[in-house]
C-alpha cells in the first residue's frame, strides 16, 4: 500500500506503524461521573467495518508523524490522509 | 590397450547436430554454440538459446520423471511456466536446487539436472507399484485411510507418505549464493513481452515516459518466437527481434529480461523475480536473483494465454503434449518431439500445429476433432471429426491412440489442444473475479485494479491482429492519461487467425483414467468422489483433491477440473466459478525473499559505544533486542561465569565498578508544556521536580498495566531527559508521540530520541565519587551536599568535554551515570578504567547489573511483563490522586484492586544452600501442587555474593502482609519443590543509607 502523507507525499506503507481505530483520539475526561464506563469503551470497544474506516498510522521509518488514515478495509483504497494534530487542534476550535 | 579418442577441435557441428536425434536441421538455433550438459549423470549437448526442455527433446529425452502420488512416467508436457510435469533438481551438494521446471531454465554449459520422485533409475521405479494401488489412493485417500490408530499419524503414516509422494529435495545445506532486493519507480510497467507488450511498449516508449518491460523468458517475443506468422510483412519472429532492438535505443524504457512477475499488490506494487545469474559455482558472489518491487502508475497485463489439455484414457504417457508447445518446439527451437505426430484438438488453434509439422516434413499420422464439423481439411492425412481418443498405450512413452470408433492409430507423439486461457492472475491478486466468456469458453478479466489495463491475449484477444492492436491502443490511453499528446502513430499490423472453439473438456465414454492435473495426480474419477462426498465447492474440491496445487497452480488443469465439476452438479461454469488466484505466479525462492537478511544481516546489530573496550577485554556478549551488551568480564583464572559475576559485584558493593547503560532509551523532551506532559504519562507528579533533580517514574497503559518505568531528569525549567527501559525504548518513543499529537497536541511539547546521541557509564560502589572526581574538570563539586542523591547536573571532563552527570542507582549502592557525547564513551571507559586502578575498579556486565537489582529489589523486565500493575509492584503509593494520567481510571478497576492481589515480594530458600529456580510457582504449606492452590510466582532468581545463598523476586497474593511465612515455590518442569521464606524484595541496604552516603 501507499499511504499519501500530507506532509512528505506517497510513502510505502512498510515505513507505518499501524495502531487502529482512529477514536483513541478522543480520549475521555477523567473527571466525568462515568469515568470508568467511558474508558471502558474508549479503550476496548471498537468499530471494524468493512469499507471506509478512520484509522491511525504512525510514521516511524519516517517523520514520527501520527496519522488519520481514512482508508476502505475491503479494498484498501485510501480517500483521505490527514495529521491527526491538525484533525484534534481543528475539532477542539470548533468546540 | 589404447583408446581411440578423437581430437576436441573435429567435434564438428554436424556431430553435435547428429547427437541430436530430434533436432531440425534448419532454423535459428542450429547456428549457435554448442552447449554440454548432464541429465541422470548422461552428457548431453544442446545449443545456446535452449530451454533445458527443447535440450532434452532434442535429445530425444522425452521421459524426464514420475508423477507425485502413483510414480507413473511422465514427460515434458508444455513448453514454459505452466509445465506441471517436468520437474527437476538442478545442480548438486549446495547447489542443488530442487523442482525446477525444465520449461523456463536457460541451458547453460555444464549445467547438470536429475529426475525427481523415483528409486531406482528413472525408466524403472521401485515406487511405480503404488500406481496398481490406485483404486485405494483416490481422492482425500489420507484423510480417510490413516485415521486409526491415531497415534500412528505422526510416527509411521506421515514419514510413509512423505517419502513415497513428493517432489525434489533441498541440499540440506546453506545456499552459497546472494540474493538482494531493488525497487523500481515508473510510469508504465508492461508485463509481458509479447505481441501485445511489445506493440504496447513501442506506443508507450514514444511517449517518454518512464517505462518498465518485463517479460519472465530469456528471449523476447513470446508466442511471436513460436508461430510463423507475419507482422508488416516480416516474419513474427523477425518482427519481435526488430521491435526489441528499437525498443532498447529508447533511453527511457528499462527492459528486464527473466523477470517473472509474480504478484500484483495494493496500489500500483508489484512483485517481480529477476534471474541474474544461473545456479552455479563460479558467480555466486553476485547476486543471482533479485526480488523488485516495482511501483507504478499504470501497468498494462499482456501476459498472454496458456493453452489447456483435454481429459481421456491415460492421456498422461511421455510423448503425449500441448499442441501449441508443439508448434514453440519446432519453430523456436527447431526440435520435433516425434516423428510420428497425432494431433487431437476440439478447436482451430490445435490445426496451425498439423500445419506447421507438416511445413517441417514431419510425418502426421491422424487429426482427431471432436467438432462435427471444422472448417479445415487434410487431403493428405486421415481426419476423424467428431471423433475423439479414448485410451493410449506405451509404457514410458505413447506408441498408439485408440479412438472413440475402436480404430487404433501408431505414433510416438500426441499434440493435444483442449484451447487457451487467457492469463488472468494478476488481475485477481486484488480480488478481482474473471466472468466466464461463451464465446471464447475462458474466463475474462474482470473487476481489475484501477491503474491496471489488459491487452490482446490476457484479455480474450486471441488473433494477433486483435492483440497488436489492443497493445498500441492500451499503451495510448494511459499516456493520454498522463498528459500526452495524441500520437499519430498506427499499430503494427497483422492478419487475423481463425480461433473457434468449442467447450470440449474430456471424453466422457473413456474407461480408463482420465488425468486432470498432471502434477496432483488428479483425475476425472476424483473430482467425481470429491464431488460425491460432498465437497461441491471449488475450493473444498481444490483442498480435497489437491487440484490445481503446487509449483504450476493447475495453470493447465484448473479450468478443465471445474468444467467437470459444473457437469456433476448441473451449473455452468459462471456458477461454479474459479478458486481465488493469489501471489505468487510463479514459485518465488525464500532466498529471494530473505535478500541479504541472512543470518547476522536478519536485522541490524547495535553496538555500545564501549564494544571495542570490551571486546579486547575478552567479555561474553549477549543480545538484547539488537544490541550487543557484554555479559560478563571473565578473568583468565575464571572458568565458570559465576565466579566471573561474582567477583564483578563484590568489587563492585565494596569498591567501584562500571557498566555501559547507553542501551536504556533516553528521550529529549523540551518545550513550556514538559513538566505537564510528563505529568499525564507518569503515575506520579512531575510538575515540582526542582532543576537539577532526578525522580524515577512509572508509566501505565490506558488499560491499567504498567508500560515501562525509569528516570527522568530536569535539566532546565523546560528541558527534561527520559530514560526507558532497554527493551521498550521504541515503544515508549512511539506511545509518546501518540499522546503528544493525538491525545494533547496544544501543548507545547518536543520529543527526540538521544539513545544513540549520548554514551553513558554506571559507575557504582562506595568508591564512584572518589573516582568521578579524578575525571571532572575540577570547577565542578561532586560533594554529597553539591550533588546529593537523585541530582543532577551538566558538568564537564577531561578538559571541557561537555557531559551529564546524575547521582542514580540501580545497584544500590552510591552510584552515578555519566554521559558524555558517543563518540567519546569508548575513551571515558578506558580512561574510568586506568583512574580506577587504585580502587581496584572493575568493568561489569549485564548479569552483574542483574545480580544487584534483585538484591535491591528493583523489578525489570521479568516484572513488567504486560500483565503487571503498580499495585502488584508495590508502588501503589506513587499513584497520583490529583491529576490525571494515563491508566488512571482504568487503573483503578475492583479487580485490579482485591486485597488478595499478587505483590512483588522477595524470596530466601528455608535451606541456604538451594538454588531457587525462577518460574517456580508458590503453594501455601502442605497443599496439593495444583493451579486452585496457585498463589502466584518467582519471577527472577540470583546467586548473591553478598548474602552468600540464592535469592529471588516474585509475585504472591497479598505478599505485602505475608512476610515471614514459608511457602513452597514448585517446579514440575524440573521436578523440585523448594521451601521459601517470604521477606522484603529490599535483600541490600533496606533504608537506602548507601545510596545517599
Amino acid at each position: 500500500m501507499i499511504i499519501d502523507h500530507p506532509l512528505l507525499g506517497p510513502r510505502d506503507a512498510n515505513e507505518f506503524v499501524y495502531l487502529g481505530d482512529a477514536n483513541l483520539i478522543n480520549r475521555p475526561d477523567w473527571t466525568e461521573k462515568d469515568a470508568d464506563k467511558q474508558f471502558y469503551e474508549y479503550l476496548y470497544l471498537r468499530d471494524n467495518p468493512s469499507g471506509y474506516h478512520r484509522e491511525l498510522w504512525y510514521h516511524e521509518q519516517g517523520d514520527r508523524s501520527w496519522l488519520i488514515v481514512t482508508r476502505n478495509t475491503s479494498t484498501h483504497e485510501i480517500k483521505q490522509v490527514e495529521l491527526a494534530k491538525d484533525y484534534h487542534l481543528e475539532k477542539s476550535k470548533s468546540k | 590397450m589404447n583408446e581411440l579418442k578423437p581430437l576436441a577441435n573435429q567435434e564438428s557441428k554436424s556431430r553435435f547436430l547428429n547427437d541430436q536425434k530430434n533436432r531440425l536441421k534448419t532454423g535459428q538455433i542450429i547456428n549457435n554454440k554448442t552447449m554440454s550438459f548432464k541429465f541422470n549423470g548422461a552428457k548431453l549437448n544442446g545449443f545456446e538459446g535452449d530451454t533445458l526442455a527443447s535440450a532434452l527433446l532434442a535429445n530425444d529425452q522425452v521421459l524426464v520423471g514420475r508423477s507425485f502420488k502413483y510414480h507413473r512416467p511422465r514427460g515434458i508436457f508444455s513448453s514454459g511456466t505452466e509445465e506441471p510435469n517436468a520437474l527437476v533438481s538442478l545442480g548438486s551438494d549446495e547447489f542443488q536446487e530442487p523442482n525446477t521446471k525444465a520449461t523456463t531454465i536457460k541451458l547453460f554449459d555444464g549445467l547438470t539436472a536429475k529426475s525427481q520422485n523415483h528409486r531406482g533409475p528413472l525408466a524403472f521405479d521401485f515406487m511405480a507399484a503404488t500406481d496398481f494401488l490406485h483404486p485405494f489412493l483416490s481422492a482425500g485417500f489420507y484423510y480417510k485411510t490413516f485415521m486409526w490408530p491415531k497415534s500412528f499419524w505422526e510416527k509411521l503414516y506421515e514419514p510413509i507418505i512423505r517419502s513415497a509422494a513428493g517432489l525434489g529435495a533441498l541440499s540440506g545445506k546453506p545456499d552459497p549464493s546472494s540474493y538482494d532486493k531493488g525497487f523500481l519507480h515508473c510510469d508504465i510497467l508492461i508485463i509481458g513481452a509479447g505481441p501485445s507488450g511489445l506493440a504496447a511498449a513501442l506506443e508507450a516508449g514514444r511517449s517518454k515516459l518512464k517505462v518498465i518491460l518485463a517479460d519472465d523468458d530469456f528471449l523476447l517475443g513470446g508466442r511471436l518466437n513460436s508461430e510463423k506468422f507475419f507482422i508488416n510483412n516480416q516474419s513474427s519472429d523477425e518482427w519481435a527481434k526488430n521491435a526489441v532492438a528499437e525498443i532498447m535505443q529508447m533511453s527511457n524504457v528499462r527492459i528486464m529480461q527473466r523477470t517473472s512477475i509474480y504478484g500484483s499488490f495494493d496500489h500500483g506494487i508489484f512483485g517481480g523475480l529477476e534471474i541474474k545469474y544461473d545456479h552455479f559455482k563460479h558467480n555466486h558472489k553476485k547476486p543471482r536473483q533479485v526480488l523488485w518491487k516495482i511501483y507504478s502508475k499504470f501497468s498494462i497485463l499482456s501476459s498472454g494465454a496458456t493453452e489447456r489439455s483435454i481429459a481421456f484414457g491415460n492421456n498422461d504417457r511421455p510423448g503425449i503434449m500441448l499442441a501449441g508447445s508443439i508448434r514453440e518446439y519446432i519453430n523456436r527451437w527447431s526440435v520435433c518431439p516425434g516423428k510420428n505426430v497425432v494431433v487431437f484438438t476440439n478447436n482451430d488453434d490445435g490445426w496451425r500445429t498439423v500445419s506447421d509439422l507438416k511445413s517441417n516434413n514431419i510425418k502426421v499420422s491422424a487429426v482427431i476433432d471432436v467438432r462435427k464439423e471444422t472448417t479445415f481439411h487434410d487431403k493428405e492425412m486421415p481426419v476423424y471429426t467428431g471423433t475423439s481418443i479414448v485410451d493410449t498405450s506405451g509404457r514410458l512413452r505413447i506408441s498408439s491412440v485408440t479412438l472413440s470408433t475402436g480404430e487404433k492409430i501408431p505414433c510416438d507423439c500426441l499434440a493435444v489442444s483442449g484451447g487457451w486461457n487467457p492469463n488472468v492472475h494478476l488481475t485477481c491478486h486484488q480480488r478481482g473475479k474473471p466472468v466466464w466468456n461463451d464465446a471464447l469458453n475462458a474466463f475474462l478479466p474482470n473487476n481489475i485494479p484501477k491503474t491496471m489495463k489488459v491487452a490482446g491475449a490476457t484479455d480474450g484477444l486471441l488473433q494477433l491482429g486483435e492483440a497488436l492492436k489492443s497493445g498500441h491502443l492500451k499503451a495510448k490511453e494511459i499516456t493520454e492519461l498522463l498528459g500526452k499528446k495524441d500520437s499519430k502513430s498506427s499499430a503494427p499490423s497483422a492478419d487475423n487467425e481463425s480461433v473457434k472453439n468449442t467447450s470440449f473438456w474430456h471424453v466422457s465414454e473413456s474407461k480408463k483414467r482420465c488425468w486432470v492435473d498432471l502434477q496432483n495426480d488428479v483425475t476425472t474419477k476424483d473430482i467425481k468422489i470429491s464431488f460425491m462426498e460432498g465437497f461441491k465447492s471449488v475450493e473444498h474440491l481444490k483442498r480435497y483433491s489437491t487440484l490445481g496445487m503446487a509449483t504450476d497452480q493447475g495453470k493447465t488443469s484448473n479450468i478443465l477440473g471445474l468444467a467437470i465439476l459444473a457437469e456433476l452438479s448441473g451449473k455452468t461454469i459462471p456458477e461454479t466459478g474459479t478458486t481465488i488466484f493469489r501471489p505468487p505466479y510463479t514459485p518465488v525462492p525464500i532466498g529471494a525473499f530473505a535478500g541479504r537478511s541472512r543470518g547476522k544481516d536478519f536485522r541490524p546489530t547495535r553496538l555500545t559505544p564501549s564494544h571495542n573496550f570490551a571486546k579486547n577485554l575478552s567479555a561474553v556478549f549477549v543480545e538484547t533486542g539488537m544490541w550487543m551488551r557484554a555479559q560478563w568480564y571473565p578473568k583468565e583464572n575464571e572458568s565458570h561465569w559465576r565466579q566471573s559475576v561474582d567477583r564483578e559485584v563484590l568489587q563492585t558493593r565494596s569498591s567501584v565498578g562500571i557498566c555501559d547503560v547507553t542501551t536504556l532509551g533516553k528521550i529529549d523532551i523540551q518545550g513550556a508544556d514538559s513538566a505537564e506532559f510528563l505529568n499525564k504519562v507518569y503515575v506520579n507528579g512531575f510538575g515540582r521536580l526542582p532543576v537539577g533533580k532526578v525522580r524515577y517514574g512509572l508509566m501505565l497503559r490506558e488499560d491499567g498495566i504498567v508500560m515501562d518505568d525509569g528516570t527522568t531528569a530536569r535539566l532546565d525549567l523546560n528541558h527534561f531527559v527520559m530514560t526507558t527501559t532497554t527493551a521498550n525504548a521504541v515503544g515508549v518513543f512511539r506511545h509518546l508521540e501518540f499522546c503528544r499529537q493525538c491525545l494533547w497536541p496544544d501543548l507545547d511539547v518536543h520529543l527526540i530520541s538521544s539513545t544513540e546521541q549520548w554514551a553513558q557509564i554506571a559507575v557504582a560502589g562506595p568508591n564512584s565519587r572518589k573516582l568521578l572526581e579524578k575525571i571532572v574538570d575540577k570547577d565542578h563539586d561532586l560533594s554529597n551536599e553539591a550533588l546529593p542523591y537523585m541530582g543532577c547536573k551538566e558538568i564537564t571532563v577531561c578538559n571541557k568535554i561537555p557531559s551529564r552527570l546524575f547521582r542514580i542507582s540501580f545497584s544500590g549502592e552510591l552510584a552515578y551515570e555519566i554521559a558524555v557525547p558517543t563518540r567519546y564513551g569508548n575513551s571515558l571507559f578506558e580512561i574510568l578504567m586506568q583512574a580506577g586502578e587504585e580502587f581496584n575498579v572493575t568493568p561489569y556486565g549485564t548479569e552483574a547489573l542483574g545480580v544487584m537489582r534483585v538484591e535491591k529489589g528493583h523489578a525489570a523486565g521479568n516484572e513488567l511483563t504486560g500483565q503487571t500493575t503498580a499495585q502488584n509492584l508495590g508502588l501503589e503509593k506513587m499513584m497520583s490522586k490529583q491529576k490525571d494520567y494515563i491508566g488512571n481510571v482504568l487503573s483503578k478497576r475492583v479487580e485490579l484492586n482485591r486485597d488478595n492481589k499478587i505483590i512483588l515480594m522477595g524470596f530466601k530458600p528455608v535451606d541456604k544452600s538451594i538454588e531457587l529456580l525462577a518460574g517456580s510457582h508458590f503453594i501455601s504449606k502442605g497443599k496439593t501442587a495444583c493451579t486452585d492452590n496457585d498463589e502466584g510466582w518467582m519471577s527472577s532468581v540470583a546467586f548473591s555474593p553478598i548474602l552468600n545463598h540464592s535469592i529471588g523476586l516474585g509475585f504472591i497474593r497479598n505478599g505485602s502482609n505475608r512476610i515471614g511465612e514459608i511457602v513452597t515455590a514448585v517446579d514440575l518442569l524440573r521436578n523440585k519443590q523448594i521451601d521459601v521464606e517470604i521477606v522484603s524484595p529490599h535483600f541490600v541496604d533496606p533504608e537506602g543509607e548507601k545510596l545517599r552516603a
